[in-house]
């Protein structure tokens, strides 16, 4: 009985969410709350048995829904990155539900939320369960289609135009990435991964097809300059959604790419493409960094934030092609950087919302001695704030730790300064908000409600175990890089070794 | 020119038209049709490529693909105009910017 479950878990890893998002559906305002709880949280004993299988095996499992082989059925494949981002998921998913509960007190308005979280929460899993590229499609676009929902989510003017403008964005992408599918299938005749990483060559269709590809999942994953979508819906969002967005729905469409430039071909099958990725990740960083120093409120600072932080994750490319002996740590540093983003980033965006629903506004200048009328809340923006700069002992510098050493040895020390400049200004854009927090508040700096009633302790505690986990990271982080190297590039079958 | 390459240069034809479109149309239901035909664009590649086998009979597996983008794209269609109509009904605009228009003379009685 326990091995059939055991043998199920890639499957249970989607079907738990997806069944469980009509019933919350149908059960209504005030019973979608338990569902969508009990949901979330059973997301987080399936993927840690997931990650167990995988680390057991030491190498990809693939299971077949219903029994069906491909080409007639459905293929799903855990390796060890699938299970990485598939826990990373489930744990920011859970502790996320958690807060929701406390953010949307009002439970008519907000009913249709926890459907949608659910929906939400088994696309991504489908996403990175997917074995091949036409699946992954289908999976981008319903994550999509749930994300722009949830942006929509308050009905308001701003809300709903950020939601279109995110939806416009979004279907622009898939049209992109649905080419370069068709490309691909035109040219290799096969859509599984693993098959097109066996017989992918030099040939001009193949390589449009990457690159048409790598245009619509940048715009998805709002890369600079494609970024203009992102800090309006991720602001303008309800707060619980913000920090799903910031923190794992950008990284579905960065996990693609991953596949496509890491696992099925090589930064060099079109060459330049690579560096163009990571210069552009530089730019993301700079310029989102410097945004993020400008805003006045508070949300839209932590969307700038992501956008700069989206950047970190692009160097990956061009250090994965000329890093030689140091590709592990280059690719290692791009994944981990996934994981431990996603962890500070939904902190930071709860921590946000927190203050924003307690006090009635999240503009910086009035958030003067925040940390004595919140301090929990505080403590947890602080606390993401040092894996945002990527200072020890936090899951950031890890991070850095790994790009540096990995741009340093390949001797392109460039690389090295974008990813120290950028923990500079991200001390410069949390700085803006921990330094007066902790201050003793002039008057005309504080314009926090002494009246304000105080927030739902699952609110102020999700934030902060989140901050907790992304800070842990930089000490207990072995177990994770030795979880996402399983089966992958980095495990030592480095396919552009070989070539 | 075989036929395939009719089909395949047309596709590609239909997808820069709906570029141009989402581009340079403000109305919401314009940027939204010209998805759309981008989408249409992209499915007579597939269309294209399932001829490309030398054998009598087409390769089914992009008409399935096909079908499958036509009812993922039926069903974004239809939350995208749903949530253009609701922008409409909440600021009388129907174009992204609608803020700024709104300030004009003419639009702000309505």
């Amino acid at each position: 009985m326990a091995e059939a479950l055991l043998a199920h878990m890639p499957a249970l890893a989607v079907v738990v969410p997806l069944v469980a998002a009509p019933i919350a559906f149908l059960a209504g305002a005030r019973w979608g709350r338990p569902v969508a709880l009990v949901a979330s949280a059973l997301s987080v004993p399936v993927a840690f048995a997931l990650a167990w299988l995988v680390s057991a095996e030491g190498e990809k499992l693939r299971y077949q829904i219903g029994g069906w082989e491909a080409p007639l059925g459905i293929g799903l494949v855990v390796d060890g990155l699938s299970a990485t981002m598939l826990l990373v998921t489930a744990v920011v998913g859970f502790a996320v539900t958690v807060y929701s509960l406390g953010y949307f007190a009002d439970k008519e308005r907000y009913r249709f939320f926890w459907a949608l979280w659910l929906f939400l929460l088994a696309s991504m899993a489908a996403l990175f369960l997917s074995a091949d590229v036409f699946n992954l499609y289908v999976c981008l676009e319903l994550v999509s289609v749930s994300a722009v929902a949830l942006v929509g989510l308050s009905g308001q003017r701003d809300a709903l135009v950020a939601a279109m403008r995110y939806m416009l964005a979004a279907i622009l992408g898939s049209i992109f990435y649905l080419l370069g599918v068709a490309l691909l299938y035109g040219a290799f005749g096969v859509l599984d991964l693993a098959h097109l990483a066996a017989v992918l060559g030099p040939d001009v269709t193949g390589q449009a097809a990457f690159a048409l590809i790598t245009v619509g999942l940048v715009l998805k994953t709002a890369l600079f300059p494609a970024h203009f979508w992102l800090p309006p819906a991720h602001a303008n969002a309800p707060s619980p959604v913000s920090a799903v967005l910031s923190a794992l729905v950008v990284k579905g469409s960065f996990y693609i790419l991953l596949r496509l430039w890491t696992d099925v071909g090589d930064p060099s099958y079109v060459p330049g493409m690579g560096t163009l990725l990571g210069v552009l990740g530089a730019m993301a960083i700079v310029w989102g960094s410097v945004q993020a120093l400008l805003q006045e409120r508070l949300k839209m600072l932590v969307a700038y934030s992501t956008v700069a932080q989206i950047g970190y994750l692009f160097l990956l490319f061009p250090l994965v092609e000329i890093a030689g002996s140091h590709v592990v740590d280059a690719w290692s540093a791009g994944v981990f950087h996934a994981v431990s983003h996603a962890l500070a980033k939904s902190a930071m965006f709860l921590a946000a919302g927190a203050v924003l629903s307690r006090f009635g506004h999240d503009r910086i200048d009035g958030l003067g001695g925040l940390s004595r009328r919140a301090p929990v809340t505080t403590m947890a923006f602080g606390l993401s704030g040092i894996t945002m700069m990527g200072l020890p002992p936090s899951g950031g510098f890890v991070v850095k730790w790994l790009y540096i050493t990995a741009a340093i040895e390949s001797g392109a020390w460039w690389w090295a300064i974008v990813v120290l400049a950028g923990g500079l200004l991200a001390a410069g854009y949390v700085a803006r908000v921990v330094v007066p927090g902790f201050a003793k508040a002039r008057d005309d700096a504080s314009d926090l409600d002494v009246d304000a009633g105080r927030l739902p302790r699952r609110m102020e505690f999700a934030a902060l175990a989140l901050a907790l986990a992304a800070l842990a990271l930089g000490v207990l982080g072995q177990p994770v890089l030795d979880l996402m190297a399983v089966g992958s590039p980095a495990s030592g079958v480095i396919p552009w070794t070989g070539q | 020119m075989s036929q395939t390459d009719i089909y395949t240069l047309a596709g590609a034809a239909l997808f820069v038209i709906g570029l141009y479109g989402l581009i340079t149309r403000p109305h919401l239901i314009h940027k939204i049709l010209a998805l759309n035909i981008m989408s249409g664009g992209v499915f007579l590649v597939f269309v294209g490529i399932a001829r490309r086998v030398m054998s009598p009979d087409p390769d089914p597996l992009p008409h399935a693909m096909v079908l499958t983008g036509i009812v993922v794209t039926v069903s974004s269609t239809a939350y995208a105009l749903a949530l253009a109509k609701r922008i409409y009904s909440e600021t009388g605009m129907a174009a992204l910017d609608a803020p700024d228009v709104i300030e004009e003379p003419e639009a702000s009685s309505g």
